[in-house]
C-alpha cells in the first residue's frame, strides 16, 4: 500500500478539525498508508456470505418504554462546562458554515 | 433548452413521544433551558443510549401511511460533524439501512393527480439549540437534543411550488391523523427543506442544486420554491447559468427572496459508520402487522368518502377532514341525527366551530357532544324550534352543558306552529302595515318578507317561518 495522497490527509484533517503542519502531513501520508496496509489484510478474507457486523453480541431489538424519568438540574448540566451563562453553555461564536 | 424544475423535499418531524429517543428525559416544549437533559443526551462518558419503542412504532406507522416498506433488519449510524448543537460530535441517525423506504403519496394538484415517491422515512435524534449573541458568543441548550426526529425524504418528483405546498399540507394532515406528531411548523415540530434545480429531461442538462433553509410555514416553502425557480430560470434565460453554483440559501421572509447562506463545493462528508452502542432492529412482523392494520383512514381518502357517502360539497369535506377529531364528530353526529348530512356539516363548521374558537377549546373537548348536537338538529327538523332560535339554544347548551330540550322547555322557546296562535299575530301585522300589504296585493312579492319579519319580531322569533309565510300570503290576498 503506497502512502496516502496529500489531499486525502488534508481532507481528513479538515473533517477532524486538526491543524496540521506541512511536516506532519508528510509524516501522516506515510503512517496512514501503513495503517491502511495493515487493515488491508482483511481484504484477503472472503466475506461474500457474511452479513456486515456492527455489533459482536448476537442481540437485537433492545428497547425502552416511552416513560419520562429523572433529568439533571440545569446547574448540574453546566457544572463541568468551561464556560456557562445562566443555565446555558457558553461557547465561542459559531457561525453557520 | 426546455428546462423543467426538479424539486425534492426533506422533512424533519419531531415525534410526539413523552420521552426522548434514547433516554428518559421529557420532550416537553418550552421548558426551562437545560432542564430536560441527562448524562445520556449530554453524551457523558459511560452513558448508553436505549431506543424508545414508541418512536420506532411511530416511524413504522408513518411508513405504512406513506406506502413504504418496513425494513426487516436495520441499524442506527453515527453522523459525524462538529457543531455545538451536538453534545457528542455525532448525531445518531440512520444511513444505509433506514427503518422504512420506497413509498409514495398520491396528491391532487389543480385537479391533476400527481404521485410523489418517498425515498425513505428514518429515525434520528434532534439537535440542541444555539442562541447567537450580539456580544460574539453563542449560548447552547439541549432540551431539544435527543428528541426523536423522523426524516422523510422524497425523490425529486415535484415540478411546481403548488405541488410542494399540497404535499406538505397532506403530510401534515396525515401525521396529525395518525397521531405521531403535532406537526406544528411554527414550533419547529415539522421542518421542510426543499432542494431546487432546473433540469432538461431530454438532454440531462441541469442547473446546480440549491437547498433552501429557514422555512417555518408551508406558505414560506411555497414562496421560497417559487422564487428560487424564477431566480434560476432568469439566469438561464439571460445566459448567466455559469453564475449558478451548488449552494445552500436562506429564505428571507421579510424581503421575499432567497439569499446565499453557504457555498457547497464538495458533497457533505459525515463519515457515517454503524452506531456500536446500539444493537440492530428487526421489527417483529406481527408487531409491524398490528401497526399497519391499525392505521386509521387517511384524510384524503376520508374526504373523498365524505363527498360520496354524505353527499356534502368538497369544500365541507375538506374542512371536516382537516382533523380526525372533527371528522369523527361529524360522522357520529350524522349517525345520531339521521337527517341531512349537509345540515350537520353547516352547524359543525359554522356555529359550533365559532363557539369552540371563542372558548379556545378543541372539538374533542366540546361541551356539546355530537349526540346533543343531533338532538338540537332534530328539534329544528321537527319544527319544535326555528333555525334562528336554535343558534341561541346551541350557545346556551355550550355554556351550561344542558340539553337542547331542557333549554327549550325552561325558556319556553318552542316554535309557534299552532294556527290559531299565529292567526291573531298575523292579523295584527296586516292591520298595522297597510302600505306593504298593498304592495303585496299589487304584485310586489318581496314585500311579504317584511311582513314575515314583523310577525317573527312580535313572536320573538318563535313563529314557524314557513307557516307564517304561507298564512300571510293567503290572508293578504284575501284567501283565508
Amino acid at each position: 500500500m503506497p502512502d496516502v495522497a496529500r489531499d486525502v490527509v488534508e481532507h481528513v484533517s479538515t473533517l477532524a478539525r486538526l491543524a496540521l503542519s506541512s511536516e506532519e502531513i508528510d509524516r501522516l501520508q506515510h503512517e496512514m498508508g501503513r495503517i491502511l496496509e495493515h487493515a488491508d489484510k482483511l481484504q484477503a478474507v472472503n466475506t461474500d456470505a457474511i452479513q456486515g457486523t456492527s455489533h459482536v453480541i448476537p442481540m437485537i431489538n433492545v428497547y425502552r418504554e416511552d416513560q419520562v424519568g429523572e433529568s439533571l438540574t440545569p446547574e448540574e448540566v453546566v457544572a463541568n462546562a468551561p464556560d456557562s451563562a445562566d443555565e446555558f453553555f457558553k461557547v465561542p461564536r459559531t457561525v453557520e458554515e | 433548452m426546455a428546462m423543467e424544475p426538479m424539486i425534492g423535499l426533506e422533512v424533519h418531524v419531531q415525534l410526539a413521544t413523552e420521552s426522548k429517543m434514547f433516554c428518559a428525559c421529557s420532550t416537553k416544549f418550552g421548558a426551562e433551558p437545560n432542564s430536560n437533559v441527562c448524562p445520556s443526551c449530554l453524551g457523558l462518558p459511560g452513558s448508553l443510549p436505549v431506543p424508545n419503542r414508541k418512536a420506532v412504532e411511530y416511524v413504522i406507522r408513518t411508513g405504512a401511511a406513506l406506502n413504504c416498506s418496513v425494513a426487516d433488519h436495520c441499524r442506527f449510524a453515527r453522523k459525524n460533524y462538529f457543531y455545538p448543537d451536538l453534545t457528542k460530535n455525532f448525531q445518531i441517525s440512520q444511513y444505509d439501512e433506514p427503518l422504512t423506504y420506497n413509498g409514495y403519496i398520491d396528491l391532487k394538484v389543480n385537479g391533476e393527480p400527481v404521485r410523489i415517491r418517498i425515498r425513505r422515512a428514518h429515525l434520528e435524534e434532534d439537535t440542541g439549540k444555539n442562541l447567537h449573541l450580539a456580544s460574539g458568543s453563542t449560548l447552547v441548550e439541549y432540551n431539544r437534543g435527543g428528541i426523536p426526529l423522523m426524516e422523510i425524504v422524497t425523490e425529486p418528483d415535484f415540478t411546481t411550488a403548488e405541488q410542494c405546498r399540497e404535499y406538505l399540507t397532506q403530510l401534515r394532515l396525515i401525521l396529525r391523523c395518525i397521531g405521531v406528531s403535532t406537526a406544528n411548523m411554527d414550533e419547529g415540530a415539522m421542518r421542510a427543506e426543499p432542494t431546487v434545480n432546473l433540469n432538461d429531461r431530454a438532454t440531462g442538462e441541469a442547473t446546480p442544486k440549491v437547498e433552501i433553509k429557514n422555512l417555518n410555514s408551508i406558505r414560506s416553502v411555497y414562496e421560497a420554491v417559487k422564487y428560487e425557480i424564477s431566480r434560476q430560470r432568469k439566469a438561464v434565460a439571460e445566459g448567466r447559468e455559469g453564475e449558478l453554483f451548488q449552494q445552500t440559501r436562506r429564505w428571507d421572509e421579510s424581503n421575499g427572496v432567497t439569499a446565499l447562506m453557504r457555498r457547497k463545493e464538495t458533497s457533505d462528508d459525515y463519515m457515517y459508520f454503524p452506531e456500536p452502542d446500539l444493537v440492530p432492529l428487526e421489527p417483529d412482523p406481527a408487531w409491524v402487522e398490528s401497526i399497519v392494520s391499525s392505521c386509521p383512514e387517511l384524510p384524503a381518502a376520508r374526504c373523498e368518502r365524505f363527498c360520496t357517502e354524505y353527499a356534502i360539497p368538497e369544500y365541507d369535506a375538506t374542512v371536516l377532514t382537516e382533523s380526525r377529531e372533527l371528522a369523527d364528530y361529524f360522522e357520529d353526529a350524522c349517525k345520531a341525527f339521521e337527517g341531512a348530512a349537509k345540515t350537520v356539516s353547516n352547524w359543525v363548521m359554522g356555529d359550533l366551530t365559532s363557539l369552540l374558537h371563542e372558548a379556545g377549546v378543541s372539538i374533542a373537548q366540546s361541551p356539546v357532544s355530537c349526540e346533543r348536537l343531533a338532538e338540537l338538529l332534530k328539534l329544528i327538523d321537527e319544527n319544535v324550534i326555528s333555525g334562528k332560535i336554535a343558534k341561541d339554544v346551541l350557545a346556551k347548551m355550550f355554556e351550561s352543558g344542558k340539553s337542547a330540550a331542557e333549554i327549550v322547555k325552561e325558556e319556553g322557546l318552542e316554535q309557534i306552529s299552532d294556527t290559531s296562535a299565529l292567526e291573531s299575530v298575523i292579523d295584527e301585522v296586516i292591520a298595522e302595515n297597510p302600505g306593504p300589504v298593498e304592495d303585496v296585493r299589487g304584485g310586489k312579492q318581496q314585500a311579504i318578507g317584511f311582513l314575515v319579519g314583523q310577525v317573527m319580531r312580535k313572536t320573538q322569533g318563535q313563529a314557524n317561518p314557513g307557516m307564517v309565510n304561507e298564512m300571510l300570503s293567503r290572508k293578504v290576498k284575501g284567501e283565508g
